[in-house]
């Protein structure tokens, strides 16, 4: 080969390796970029379906469940508004509690049990996760709305 | 010259990104309270001091109140606790505490070596009342009103200038409305 | 009183080290002799008074006084004496008074060996650090004062966070800060050059032991960090692509390549202007992590507690150091760069390859930390980033440059011959392939593209870094030896090599299994068997637990006894997981304790990691590289010279 046809080899093996390189990359984020879903919206049905998500919110006291002797979890997810039942097999994080706020990821199953492969507690007990909190808020002022809405009715 | 310049570009677009990020909008702190305005949920608790005797709500109907959650394992708690005693002895707005999932022998320690600037204190083991009162962390701290309204809702430690800024003027109304 | 004596000498600090920033750059600019003297003696002040700023929390914890709120907040009692300690930085406000020792204790040593430098080029140097000491310190002393009292004073305080209650945790913020903090003085080195306009080859050389010394620090706290989370907090991970973590990383990453950089730019004059950009860079990232962190304005387990106030004063401070590091850098950097070329093989060709790909894998990094950032603004809506993104965009770039890295260290300046290049590098190509797909399929029995590829880089950069040191040591007496530069690079990229195969191999084999087991039973992982024996009280200093005891063996034979922990923590009453970890140069048994299941039952992880010590190995390696390359003796020769100035001048050596 010619210097200059080397040179072209080069140039072209480096740009469809930079090609390659880019789709793999983009093609991760897609994979891997998870939506945080609030509570709410999950009972309305606004959720992305056949992929992971993550929720938020307060673990309902008395609602954790376990078979004995089983791993297996299931406990109600609230944002005070509306309620999520999650599954869950595995340990649950050290500073797992009912009334605490946690992020649950995984996925929703057919009959509306959202199963998560991951629990999380934040390891500070003074504030809930913010996303969390935030959703909490937002779960009351829509709770609000929809009463203001229904006084003029009244 | 441009690509010597394309380094400045890039970082004045983050910093952009920064400083929107940092929007005092996205503080937790200025969540609204979904009870603001609203009745106050109100509680009935047995009394840390006392676990025979009940602290409700019903104890400050009528008046302007102050309602402290607080929590022995709370850092910020511990640093908002020396204003609240000199709150309690400069107003007359009495403060209710709820012991908020805390343990009740630190809490009294607590409050014996701290001293108590509350009028009572309820014991909410299981935070029965803080998720009625969607309190999402110690501190927080609730004004209601004579009609048992809540007036205004503060999260994390409280301070003297916050006091004066967001509490006072709304006591002054509150007090002056029926006069 | 103590806490007063702290604060003050943090106020006396802080006004002289705006001394320092404004004056030698004054005096450098009106070549005053007078003001340009300021310098050394300001710099030095600044730091004893640091000193006894940090001396005074450290005795303020010592003696636990807790009418000082930050040690109200973060001791008690009963901690134990060395956490006493390490709590000093256990939180934001402490470990920002870490942060401007260190920058002092930098600027010291570099006010000690900078004597050979021009006095007026120093001068600048000191001047930058000075005023990059003066933001820290006044946003210390503005927002994160580390002495406020609190009144009345506790009888006892709210207890160190139990997970910062251990000895690697101790140590990894000093190592980690003294790695961030010393970018500085690259920094500082590229904005005096910038400023004096006078950017040749000595610019690069006198900044490369710095460079080299803040790198190798980094990479020890760095696998600190990671060594840590794996025991303490990770349930058997040693990295989790954590916001808090590649802030410490992208640093890194930019150091690494500002080391290359340097180097091409001191032997061969060329990459000026972009090597000026990295040592910019490396502590701009610095900044930003301490940003990110502290800020609170991305979410992460590790983010100290959030504070949008701190977050505006850091980033206003960032303005003022990036953007004018980086105007001033549009301003000197074009026509900088020589016209003097190199043959597509050679060194500098591979080099360059180096600096471009790690380049890459920091944007990549960053784009997929400030992702869930963007994406708010932008739409509202809230993700998060799965480490799986991070992995692979790692991953892309890193595997070519390991292969890169094996031949571009053999390869010559200006110009290298394939053929010889080509008989040095056989044999070792050939042992690496063949050994790289014997290893997983023998010792693990399978095989995967990405392990093959793993391996077989990671064989191939150890065995070629083993060719000049072997050489060396075997050449009889009188020959010239590798020189300690040479060796520093061999060993680091000997530490790289180690480092790749310890994680392709745990990445494919590590098993792991959640299971319940009750008192007796038995439970089976990769060819161990774990048997729960029992389990019992445990007391310590400031926590009771509850210890299980779970024997090991294998093919029947006892390996050994492992005692995971479920503490309490009695101040905080918070709950903490301690790991059973039996270690082994090969492989790591892992086991944790989970939660009660009823009936003496217990949920219970079992982890089998192969060679996970070789990660940490591997990246303690590079740091000796970094040890050995930057003792070498071309850098000492200011210290020689000095020595023969002053007996020229009848001084005392």
């Amino acid at each position: 080969m010619k210097p200059r046809q080397q040179r072209m080899l080069a140039v072209g093996l480096a740009v469809a390796g930079i090609a390659i390189a880019t789709m793999l990359t983009l093609q991760a984020f897609k994979e891997n970029m998870m939506f945080f879903v609030e509570i709410s919206e999950v009972s309305q049905g606004n959720y992305p379906e056949d992929r992971n998500f993550r929720v938020g919110g307060l673990v309902v006291e008395g609602s954790v469940k376990r078979q004995t002797g089983k791993l297996d979890v299931a406990f109600d997810l609230t944002d005070l508004n509306n309620k999520l039942t999650v599954n869950y097999a595995g340990i649950l994080p050290d500073l797992f509690r009912e009334g605490q706020g946690i992020i649950a990821h995984g996925r929703l199953n057919d009959s509306g049990v959202f199963v998560a492969d991951e629990v999380l507690a934040k390891h500070d007990e003074n504030y809930m996760p913010p996303e969390v909190a935030e959703s909490l808020a937002k779960a009351a002022a829509a709770q609000e709305a929809a009463m203001q809405a229904e006084q003029p009715a009244q | 010259m441009a690509k010597f310049i394309a380094p400045l570009i890039f970082f004045a677009l983050l910093l952009g990104v920064f400083l929107k990020g940092l929007d005092p909008e996205r503080d937790l702190k200025k969540l609204p309270s979904p009870f603001l305005g609203k009745e106050a949920p109100g509680f009935d608790l047995p009394r840390l001091k006392n676990p025979d005797e009940r602290v409700t709500s019903q104890d400050y109907a009528g008046d302007v109140a102050l309602v402290n959650f607080w929590a022995t394992w709370c850092v910020g708690c511990r640093q908002e606790h020396a204003f609240l005693m000199e709150l309690s002895r400069e107003t007359e707005v009495p403060i209710y505490g709820i012991d908020w999932r805390d343990q009740r022998e630190p809490a009294l320690k607590w409050l014996q070596q701290l001293g108590d600037p509350y009028v009572a204190s309820g014991f909410d083991v299981d935070s029965v009342t803080g998720i009625n009162w969607g309190v999402y962390g110690a501190p927080e701290t609730f004004l209601i009103g004579k009609e048992g309204r809540v007036l205004y809702k503060h999260l994390g430690p409280l301070n003297r200038s916050i006091w004066e800024s967001e509490f006072v003027p709304l006591i002054a109304a509150e007090e002056g409305k029926q006069e | 009183m103590i806490p007063e004596i702290g604060h003050f000498a943090l106020i006396l600090a802080l006004s002289l080290s705006l001394c320092q920033g404004v004056l030698p750059l004054l005096g450098a600019h009106r070549n005053d002799a007078a003001m340009i003297a300021v310098a050394r003696p300001a710099a030095t002040g600044q730091f004893v008074f640091i000193a006894v700023a940090f001396v005074c929390l450290t005795l303020s914890f010592l003696q636990s006084d807790f009418s000082v709120l930050y040690v109200a907040n973060h001791s008690q009692l009963s901690l134990p004496t060395p956490y006493k300690i390490s709590a000093v930085w256990g939180a934001h406000e402490g470990s920002l008074l870490l942060w401007v020792l260190l920058l002092a204790g930098w600027t010291v040593l570099v006010c000690r060996y900078s004597s050979e430098l021009p006095e007026r080029f120093s001068a600048r140097v000191i001047g930058v650090l000075g005023f990059l000491s003066f933001g820290f310190l006044l946003f210390t002393l503005l927002t994160s004062n580390p002495f406020e009292r609190l009144f009345p004073a506790p009888a006892d305080g709210a207890d160190l966070n139990p997970l910062l209650q251990d000895p690697g945790l101790a140590i990894h913020p000093p190592m980690l800060y003294i790695g961030y903090v010393g970018f500085s003085v690259a920094f500082a080195f590229a904005i005096a050059a910038m400023i004096s306009g006078d950017l040749d080859q000595k610019w690069a050389r006198w900044t490369r032991p710095w460079t080299t010394w803040a790198w190798l620090f980094l990479t020890i706290g760095i696998a600190l960090g990671s060594w840590w989370a794996y025991y303490e907090l990770g349930w058997g991970g040693w990295w989790f692509w954590d916001p808090v973590e590649n802030a410490s990383f992208m640093p890194w990453l930019i150091g690494t390549a500002l080391i290359h950089s340097l180097a091409v730019t001191e032997k061969r004059g060329l990459f000026k202007s972009w090597t000026l950009l990295l040592a910019i860079a490396a502590f701009s990232l610095s900044l930003l992590g301490t940003f990110l962190v502290r800020s609170g304005i991305l979410i992460s387990v590790h983010a100290f507690a959030v504070d949008p106030e701190r977050g505006l004063f850091i980033l206003a401070f960032l303005t003022v150091v990036i953007g004018g590091a980086l105007v001033l850098y549009a301003w000197r950097a074009p026509g900088l760069d020589s016209e003097a070329g190199f043959r597509a093989m050679s060194r500098e060709t591979f080099l360059l390859c180096n600096n471009v790909l790690l380049v890459i894998a920091t944007a990549l990094i960053l784009g997929g930390t400030l992702a869930p950032l963007f994406v708010e603004l932008l739409d509202g809506s809230k993700i998060s980033v799965g480490p799986p993104y991070f992995e692979i965009a790692f991953a892309i770039p890193m595997l070519p440059l390991v292969y890169l890295m094996a031949i571009g260290m053999h390869t010559a300046w200006r110009s290298q011959a394939p053929d010889s290049l080509f008989a040095k590098l056989r044999m070792p190509a050939v042992i690496a392939i063949v050994a790289g797909v014997l290893i997983p399929v023998v010792f693990y029995g399978g095989g995967g593209a990405m392990l093959f590829a793993g391996v077989i880089a990671g064989v191939w950069v150890m065995i070629v870094s083993a060719i000049d040191p072997i050489r060396s040591w075997r050449r009889s007496a009188g020959t010239a030896g590798i020189t300690r530069g040479g060796l520093g690079m061999s060993v680091a990229h000997f530490g790289v090599g180690m480092f790749v195969i310890g994680v392709s191999v745990v990445s494919a084999y590590t098993v792991e299994a959640d299971r319940s087991l009750s008192i007796g039973d038995r439970a089976e992982i990769a060819g161990y068997e774990f048997e729960l024996r029992g389990l019992r009280n445990a007391q310590g200093p400031n926590y009771q637990a509850l210890e299980g005891e779970i024997d090991i063996f294998s093919d029947g034979d006892f390996v050994g006894q492992l005692r995971p922990q479920k503490r309490t923590y009695l101040v905080q009453q918070s709950p903490m997981t301690e790991a059973g970890i039996d270690a082994g140069w090969n492989r790591d048994l892992f086991v944790a304790l989970g939660d009660p299941l009823g009936n003496d039952t217990w949920s219970v992880r079992l982890q089998y990691k192969p060679l996970i010590r070789f990660i940490w190995l591997g990246a303690f390696i590079m740091a000796l590289g970094g040890l050995i390359a930057a003792s070498d003796r071309r850098y000492k020769l200011t210290a020689r010279a000095r020595e023969r100035v002053n007996i020229a001048e009848g001084k005392p050596a």
